[in-house]
């Protein structure tokens, strides 16, 4: 019995991986294909994004990319897992990371203190605007993928209006980019120094820390248990005793506050201020990134360094001559394989476990007694 | 019934249409053959009128504009339907609702009509209106294939009325000359009721007291219907209280109402002593109310999680699948592979999804998950629906053991022999009231079944001559 537990646990973990790794290949099909269609050689384009893509400052250029990307998937993900599509990530962690980087810019305390601070406004901030959402729901039964949409329009026309030179912006020497004050030296987070291939974000870290927290949080714990239970069927979580509202206005708030985490790695290793040049759109990645890693830490974290490894060795094949648009082809086509794989991986993997079952459990009947109810 | 519109495919057995044998692979092939059903579960899309309700998928027939609403109005007017085509679906009552499922049954041609429950969802009144209609059907020469668990309702309306029971058909008799009593007896069967208890083991220490339980919901039409009146009784430690009654007369309400996931208007539910009537499900779960759902898949199971994580569903906060805030993986795994071996739940092992389980196995471990918290209440709603004969038996054990043990079990079924056999007090619900008690002991299936359609109440005495 024990033999045929673990060759279905083996089987479901080889399912799992089936659908992302058919969805690269697809992905990696298609691409050729296109690149073949422009008139290039696509073996030379992927040796060069491979030799490229893991000389060493590309590798800390792609850990310090997937931090980001990390975070944004796991944001989503706590969404994901109950159901719920928080498309607001973007909007909250843009308004998070421009609200943090307000308090920082005018923080005078010591930057033991001033960090900490920062990165518990930026949660605050982006818990508070994804509850606008969560409320919504519970009560007036707003789609959350309306209202987080809408959200992320406001947080633009909010951020445009408040980053302004005289309200909470100013402009630099050169009069072309506006900014929040900047951060003082005191409030950078820490990084590794890697020598000549760069700097290592060391909000790494703190990505690590959130992606153990994720598994054990909803793998581990009570509170965990019930959020999956409400994703997986809310009249069963109702019948089991889970106050279904309460956990879905829970669960958006801290999809929201891991959302404003999201800028962080950029405001507090790289940037140091929050300027109309902030990388947006990061939260839109997040799900991408989320799908391909099937909501699971460390395949979230495959997802984000696939996804930082495209980007970078996809900006280097525009200097080879080839064409830039070649990364929103593959990225677009992954996520799109990714969607039809896992359903239908899905599906097969129950239909199979099902047969097993039957077919094992004619087996065992038919060995004792020839006449027995088989169920 | 889903064989005959082409839903399912039977494995043996033929179906004659007008002389002409049949095969349907798909409700299309049924429609063209003539043969329409209007299903329990409106299926009618609210945001749009009747006329685009009624053509939607059938716009070849008579395109979607001015011939549509003729041949609705002409159809309409010639069975008395009454439907007006360019209200919106939302702004209608139930009963208008069905009417326009029947018009649209009739507008793709059918010449015979399934009614599956029709009358589970109206009131009295709207009864003998649709039964008004289903004769204007007849008179032009339509068949309907009425399918109802309401005896008087059969009676009533029927012209030949055939028996299925568990599968097979029992009978066919002519409804003039026959008694709701006879027919009782046709569909419950007249052999001995199988699960029997043993002595009694009712104690009068009250378990659970419900009092005055009140449940009232306003539909679109904003008429007011009851769905639970003044429901009152007393399960003592050590009995069973079974109700019987047709479903969709408040059974499931009241379940959920006890169970604290619907909140009633008015009413005091104790148990053990202490009021819960404003406790939340989780805690009345911690006090000890054991719960087989009505619908295993829907309330019961996580059906693509594996069982263990099943095991845990609903007692989440309870030893062993606890500690303090923290899951104890290995305790609830150990404790599911306890209950599979106990209750015999036939699986290769715990790590499968509760979807590849039969239903039976499925609810052999619902029911050993319930059990395993030493309950002090276990309501069971339905507890053998839909489970293989080899595991009725094993679950109606465990309920007798557990009433040995002094719990106090709320009984609901449609299965009358499993009510008489396992109760030790029956009560009968009709129309969201308590309205008649009986002595399991002495009541007879087909006596309790007149109860059933509303036909008796009161305190139900079991007669030697046929007086009633």
């Amino acid at each position: 019995m024990n033999k045929l537990t673990s060759r279905i646990d083996k089987e479901r973990l080889l399912l799992g991986i089936a659908a992302p790794l058919l969805a690269v290949v697809a992905a990696l099909v298609v691409t050729t294909l296109v690149i073949l269609a422009t008139g290039k050689n696509p073996g030379d384009a992927f040796s060069d994004m491979v030799t490229y893509g893991f000389a060493s400052d590309s590798q800390v250029y792609i850990l310090n990319k997937a931090t980001t990307y990390y975070l944004a998937g796991v944001a989503v993900a706590i969404g994901f897992r109950m159901n719920l599509f928080n498309i607001g990530v973007d909007g909250q962690y843009r308004l998070a990371a421009f609200i943090a980087a307000v308090l920082g810019g005018a923080l005078t305390v010591p930057g033991w203190l001033a960090i900490p601070l920062i990165i518990l406004c930026a949660m605050a901030t982006g818990a508070l605007w994804a509850a606008i959402a969560g409320i919504l729901k519970v009560t007036r039964g707003v789609s959350e993928v309306i209202a987080t949409i809408m959200l992320n329009s406001i947080a633009t026309a909010v951020i445009a209006y408040l980053l302004q030179p005289g309200k909470l912006g100013q402009l630099d020497q050169a009069g072309t980019l506006v900014s929040t004050k900047p951060l003082p030296s005191s409030s950078y987070f820490f990084s590794f120094d890697t020598g000549p291939a760069g700097e290592l974000w060391g909000f790494i870290v703190i990505a690590v820390l959130v992606g153990v927290a994720y598994w054990f949080v909803l793998g581990r714990t009570r509170f965990g248990f019930d959020l999956r239970t409400v994703g997986q069927s809310e009249t069963a979580a109702a019948a089991s005793g889970v106050g279904v509202k309460k956990m879905i206005a829970t669960s958006m708030i801290i999809s929201g506050a891991v959302a404003g985490l999201i800028g962080m790695p950029t405001l507090l290793n790289d940037s140091h201020q929050f300027s109309n040049d902030f990388p947006a759109g990061i939260g839109f990645t997040g799900i991408a990134i989320a799908l391909l890693g099937r909501n699971h830490p460390i395949g979230i974290a495959l997802g984000a360094l696939l996804w930082g490894f495209l980007e970078r060795t996809t900006n280097h094949l525009e200097f080879q001559g080839y064409d830039k648009e070649i990364l929103g082809v593959i990225q677009g086509v992954i996520v799109l394989c990714v969607v039809i794989a896992y359903e239908v991986v899905r599906r097969y993997g129950l239909k199979r476990q099902q047969q097993r079952v039957g077919a094992e459990l004619a087996a065992q009947a038919a060995a004792p007694t020839k006449k027995q109810e088989v169920a | 019934m889903k064989i005959l519109y082409g839903m399912q495919q039977p494995d043996e057995g033929t179906i004659t249409v007008g002389g002409e044998q049949v095969v349907f692979h798909d409700p299309g092939d049924a429609i063209a053959r003539g043969i329409g059903m209007v299903h329990q579960h409106f299926m009618l899309a609210d945001n749009l009128t009747v006329l685009e309700n009624v053509v939607l998928g059938a716009e070849k027939l008579h395109g979607i504009g001015g011939k549509a609403r003729a041949r609705i109005k002409e159809i309409s007017d010639a069975y008395g339907l009454g439907v007006r085509p360019d209200a919106l679906v939302e702004e209608l009552g139930v009963a208008d609702r069905q009417r326009v499922e029947i018009l649209k049954v009739l507008y793709r041609g059918a010449k015979t009509l399934i009614l599956d429950e029709p009358t589970a969802v109206l009131v009295p009144q709207e009864v003998d209106a649709l039964f008004d209609n289903l004769r204007e059907l007849k008179a032009e020469g339509l068949t309907v294939i009425f399918i109802s668990h309401k005896l008087g309702e059969v009676l009533s309306v029927a012209d030949e009325i055939t028996v299925i029971r568990r599968g097979t058909t029992v009978g066919t008799v002519d409804p003039r000359g026959t008694t709701p009593k006879q027919l009782a007896e046709l569909m419950v069967g007249s052999e001995l009721p199988t699960p029997e208890t043993q002595e009694s083991t009712v104690t009068d220490v009250p378990m659970l007291t419900v009092d005055g339980l009140h449940l009232a919901q306003t539909d679109l039409d904003g008429i007011e219907r009851i769905i639970l009146d003044e429901i009152s009784f007393t399960i003592h430690k050590g009995e069973v209280l079974g109700i019987a009654g047709v479903e969709g007369n408040g059974q499931s309400e009241l379940v959920e109402a006890i169970m604290g996931m619907r909140r009633p208007d008015a009413g005091v539910v104790t148990l053990d002593g202490t009021d819960i009537s404003h406790a939340p499900t989780r805690d009345r779960r911690e006090s000890g109310i054991g719960y087989i759902p009505e619908d295993r898949h829907r309330h019961g199971l996580l059906l693509e999680a594996p069982l263990w994580e099943n095991r845990i569903l609903g007692h989440v906060t309870e030893k062993p699948n606890s500690r303090g805030g923290l899951l104890d993986l290995k305790a609830a795994r150990a404790d599911t592979q306890r209950i599979v071996e106990a209750y015999d739940v036939r699986t290769p092992g715990i790590d499968v999804t509760a979807a590849s389980l039969s239903g039976g196995n499925q609810q052999k471990l619902i029911v050993g998950r319930e059990m395993s918290h030493q309950p002090k209440l276990l309501i069971a709603a339905h507890p053998t629906r839909g489970v293989d004969v080899g595991a009725q038996a094993a679950i109606w054990d465990y309920i007798r053991e557990a009433r040995r043990e002094g719990l106090a079990v709320l009984l609901i079924s449609a299965d009358l022999d499993e009510l008489i056999g396992l109760s030790d007090t029956l009560r009968v619900m009709y129309r969201g009231r308590l309205v008649a008690d009986a002595d399991p002991a002495t009541i007879t299936p087909e006596e309790l079944g007149s109860a059933m359609t509303g036909a008796a109440t009161g305190h139900l005495e079991h007669t030697e001559d046929d007086a009633r």
